[in-house]
């Protein structure tokens, strides 16, 4: 009796483990090899046969199409420099260099990874629309509502993330310091 | 005690076994992935354009709204893939896929150069039916071995400003993705 009850507690016990375990990491996109530069985050080899099993699981249920390593490299944000959560209802800007790259694209996503509506149509900027300084700097100001020069707007959702897409650029697996990669600062600058 | 402190401890090995389980089987077993996604949208051996990301509706998820995107959904069973896809003024590139989501290849307009990418796809048995001498003469050709008999071929092009779209578009409705002999 004792034998039947204590295989059958180990049972249940055993598979709310091993499911609980399995969501958490798939959902909360857990991934080896990952690539940090401030902010953003890349994972170079998800975009390889060298992916991990865990990204591939991720990837298999949200139904993505990483960006291949020969293609280029996909750096994500979902905090500025000092760790506050984004907040469509805020205003942050997204500024300096990026590292060596032919194209890249900024892009806001939802959590979900859509597009958020917007009254401009605009859901993010390519390397070559940005509006830069004499010295090839740039300001980008995420913000709800209309802002000067290269304003990309939030619609007012409340998380979102960010995306920097490099295209044709030699970061990726074999990156190690942000000396080769100087991704652009991203500061909090008011609430409304 | 001691005997429910060994249960935990079965448990938590076993839970440990079920969590490797299904992280490795649940690629093979998703319903909603890339592939499973493009399948009603797509033809066979076929180059089919893909509809732009807009906040109301977009195939898949993190898709970069700066570019247009053609997809050819491939089967090997019956032969090889003559890929040529002609260059647009921007950026192109082609990445392979296996039928679980794995980018295996990926290649960009420089690293192609002329005026088109052009790519034979095969699988690793195919490529090892083909002559010697073939290889050798077709060296200007570019031969891709697919580790799964099934996948796609994502072909991007991207338009660095909105207006620039059209153009990147008929670039890519130039693309060709057709079923060749094996040799």
């Amino acid at each position: 009796m004792r034998l039947l009850f204590g295989s059958c507690f180990t049972l249940l016990l055993a598979a709310a483990i091993g499911l609980g375990a399995t969501w958490m990491t798939i959902t909360r996109g857990i991934a080896f090899g990952s690539l940090s530069i401030g902010a953003w985050t890349a994972w170079p080899k998800s975009g390889s046969v060298d992916i991990d099993p865990y990204t591939r699981a991720t990837i298999a249920r949200t139904g993505e199409l990483p960006i291949g390593v020969g293609d280029g490299v996909a750096f994500y944000a979902r905090t500025d420099d000092s760790g506050h959560n984004f907040d469509g209802r805020c205003t942050f800007t997204v500024s300096g260099m990026t590292p060596a790259a032919r194209y890249w694209t900024l892009t806001l996503y939802n959590l979900d990874g859509g597009l958020v509506a917007n009254a401009l149509d605009r859901h993010g900027f390519t390397s070559e629309e940005i509006v830069r300084d004499a010295e090839g700097r740039f300001v980008i100001t995420v913000a709800p509502q209309a802002r000067p020069g290269n304003w990309l707007p939030t619609g007012g959702i409340e998380r979102y993330v960010l995306a920097w897409r490099l295209y044709d650029t030699p970061i990726g697996v074999a990156t190690r310091t942000t000396k080769e990669g100087p991704m652009p600062a991203i500061a909090r600058k008011a609430c409304s | 005690m001691i005997r429910v402190l060994l249960w935990v401890l079965g448990a938590v090995l076993l839970g440990g076994i079920v969590h490797l389980a299904t992280v490795l089987v649940l690629p093979r077993a998703a319903s909603q992935d890339a592939y499973s996604r493009l399948v009603p949208l797509t033809k066979v051996n076929a180059v089919v354009p893909l509809p732009s990301p807009t906040a109301e509706a977009s195939i898949m998820p993190f898709m970069d709204p700066a570019f247009t995107a053609a997809v050819c959904r491939y089967d090997l069973s019956s032969g090889v893939i003559k890929l040529n896809v002609p260059l647009s003024q921007a950026y192109t590139s082609v990445t392979f896929y296996t039928r679980n989501s794995v980018a295996y290849y990926a290649i960009d307009d420089r690293a192609a150069g002329r005026r088109a990418i052009e790519l034979d796809l095969m699988t690793p048995e195919q490529h090892a039916q083909v002559p010697e001498e073939e290889d050798v003469t077709a060296a200007d050709r570019l031969i891709i071995e697919s580790p799964t008999t099934t996948g796609l071929i994502v072909l991007r092009a991207l338009a660095p400003e909105p207006g620039l779209m059209p153009m990147a578009r008929r670039a890519l409705a130039n693309a060709q993705c057709r079923l060749g002999p094996v040799q």
